[in-house]
């Protein structure tokens, strides 16, 4: 048996080492990436400073009796807070008293109940709900919303008020619910639910009692986190709330209101006729800063809750 | 020994059965199933609510107007008021977002997916991006207003305005990139790594091409959040009232003037205290949903027809 010569060279381990310029590439690639990723620090550093540094301006020169007067009225410098933050508050409860019901209850549904063919069907169409842009809500604030149901839960309420507001503001945020929860709902592991079942346990003692507390704290995520998206929310409140430009303190989601970010846009739109040197101006970054810190708070609270469900399962 | 007759044996085993089923209908899971589906059915119909309502607001001026409706320019007087200039400005904005938001963001994706592996700075970044996705619209506004208005004086601009909005969807193109990444299993990367191909090449020949789907669908609902946003342009100046385009302005005077967008102008008509407004914002409304739709239904069907389990 004769050895079969070799066909060529022999393959030597330089052949496998990569040349000068693919080794560029590399290097170049890695680098223009990693500056990509810095991007977001940027946006934040830029979003931080130009916040505070005019909100710092506002808090110099503004009066402390100010800030607590009867109503938000820029124009005349009174720059009620509560005023402000009461709005925010009843809107974003009435849209909480709508979209947290709407939205564990569909994402109870959809998780446990639903064969896949009927969420195949039903899964986007709520996709679909939220895609409807917040301003498109406000318009049907206005037009089905206030005239047609606040006004039979509470004949002869303004067309523009804070309850028609919340509504809408419910429905922007179900979905959101809906989908979070669904997720925490979905990563329970079926185990659990067979165990249930093992003992005798129907649908209902299953998902109540077992597969739910399992999954609160993804639930009690989805709920803070359509909290804070109701307090952020603009162009519903903008168009339906009413009060553009100013309001005196109140409570009644029947009357018309003003929350933080109305103010602001309120602020805005007029801000060409507003001089340099007044507050109003700088007042917009103060009320920015403070909805940056609420909203900011509550989403850090929310996702330890979803880092919770992450780690248990 | 006794032994068990087979009537016997059939009598215990029905006495069993009824005693585990307890012998009733459960009418408290059957309640409580529905109450659960009826959650679903109340947001549906409300879906199903907005856009008859907005549609049959909207169809007598669509229907009487046309085209013209969709190439006028904006006006104090609803006969003639249309939305050309807000197509126009949601057109250029969206390609503002295109060019600046999408490579930033799916090279920052990647950065965190493929190279970056656990390290502080990488773990920074991603905290950091998961709560800039959670600041309010209003506030990019707000930078938006503060940095590219005032600071870099480009005023209250289209410029602006694109800018602001590329910045809102930053994040959320890299946090739906990133997932369409991790979807992709390592033993694609395995194999490219074992045959000799570097990091890029790993991520350009076999790790994109199979995350593609899953980052075009995020991106094409970025994007249509983006056209319906409109807080952050009301912060950086577009118009709500009326203003002239000059024809025979320049590309970069264009992108330097006033603007407006199609949500910015169903904000504005809808503040319009004439009955004749409601119908004209129903119809813009109308253009503004078509495009939004369009564009999800799209997203849906590429991810179902893309959609694989490794």
């Amino acid at each position: 048996m004769t050895a079969v010569p070799h066909p060529g060279p022999a393959l030597r381990i330089e052949d496998l080492r990569i040349g000068p310029r693919r080794r560029f590439r590399e290097t170049f690639i890695r680098v223009a990436i990693t500056i990509s990723a810095t991007a977001s620090i940027v946006i934040s550093a830029l979003i931080v400073v130009s916040l505070i540094g005019n909100a710092f301006a506002f808090v110099r020169e503004v009066d402390p009796a100010q800030l607590v007067t009867e109503g938000w009225f820029p124009r005349r410098d009174m720059f009620s807070i509560p005023t402000i933050l009461a709005g925010t508050l009843v809107i974003s409860a009435v849209g909480m008293l709508i979209a947290a019901p709407l939205g564990i209850g569909a994402a109870i549904y959809l998780s446990e109940y639903a064969s896949t063919r009927v969420r195949k069907v039903l899964k986007p169409i709520l996709e679909i709900l939220a895609a409807i842009p917040s301003v498109v809500l406000g318009y049907f604030a206005i037009t089905v919303i206030s005239p047609g149901v606040v006004n039979t839960i509470h004949p002869g309420v303004p067309i523009f008020n804070m309850a028609a507001a919340g509504i809408a503001v419910g429905i922007l945020i179900t979905p959101l619910i809906a989908s979070v929860a669904e997720d925490a709902l979905h990563a329970v592991p079926s185990a659990l639910r067979e165990a249930s079942y093992g003992l005798g346990a129907r649908r209902l003692a299953t998902s109540m009692r077992v597969v739910v507390p399992a999954a609160v704290s993804g639930i009690v995520a989805a709920l803070i986190l359509g909290f804070s998206r109701a307090i952020g929310e603009t162009m519903i409140v903008a168009i339906a709330a009413g009060a553009t430009g100013g309001s005196l303190f109140t409570i009644n989601p029947f009357e018309g209101g003003i929350t933080m970010t109305a103010a602001m846009t309120a602020l805005s739109i007029g801000s060409d006729q507003v001089a340099v040197g007044t507050l109003a101006f700088p007042s917009l970054f103060f009320v920015g800063l403070l909805l940056f810190a609420i909203t900011l708070v509550l989403n850090l609270i929310s996702e330890a809750f979803v880092r919770r469900v992450r780690e248990r399962y | 020994m006794a032994t068990v007759s087979a009537p016997q044996m059939s009598a215990t085993r029905a006495a069993v059965e009824a005693g585990l089923r307890s012998g009733r209908r459960d009418w408290a899971g059957m309640i409580a199933a529905f109450a659960l589906f009826l959650t679903l059915i109340v947001s549906l119909t409300i879906l199903f609510v907005l856009l008859t309502d907005v549609m049959s607001r909207a169809l007598p001026v669509l229907s009487a107007r046309g085209l013209d409706f969709l190439a006028a320019p904006n006006s104090s007087n609803p006969e003639i008021a249309g939305v050309g200039q807000a197509v126009f400005g949601s057109i250029v904005l969206t390609i503002f977002v295109i060019i600046l938001a999408l490579p930033i963001g799916i090279t920052a994706a990647i950065y965190l997916e493929e190279y970056a592996g656990d390290n502080r700075f990488a773990r920074f970044v991603n905290t950091n991006i998961r709560n800039l996705a959670g600041v309010p619209a209003i506030v990019y506004g707000l930078l938006g207003l503060a940095v590219f208005v005032t600071s870099v004086g480009l005023g209250r601009s289209l410029l602006s305005g694109g800018l602001t909005l590329a910045i809102l969807v930053l994040p959320i193109v890299v946090i739906t990139a990133a997932e369409a990444l991790r979807a992709v299993p390592m033993t694609i990367r395995e194999a490219a790594f074992g045959v000799g191909a570097t990091r890029s090449e790993v991520v350009t020949s076999h790790v994109l091409p199979y995350a593609l789907p899953g980052i075009l669908t995020g991106i094409v609902l970025t994007l249509a959040r983006a056209f319906g946003e409109t807080a952050p342009l009301i912060m950086v100046g577009a118009i709500t009232g009326v203003f002239r385009t000059a024809a025979d302005q320049g590309g970069l005077e264009t992108l330097q003037g006033p603007f407006t967008a199609l949500p910015t102008i169903v904000y504005s008509w809808s503040k319009q205290p004439q009955e004749e407004f409601r119908a004209l914002t129903a119809a813009a409304i109308i253009v503004l949903l078509v495009v939004i739709l369009a564009v999800n239904a799209a997203a849906i069907l590429l991810r179902n027809r893309y959609d694989r389990s490794w």
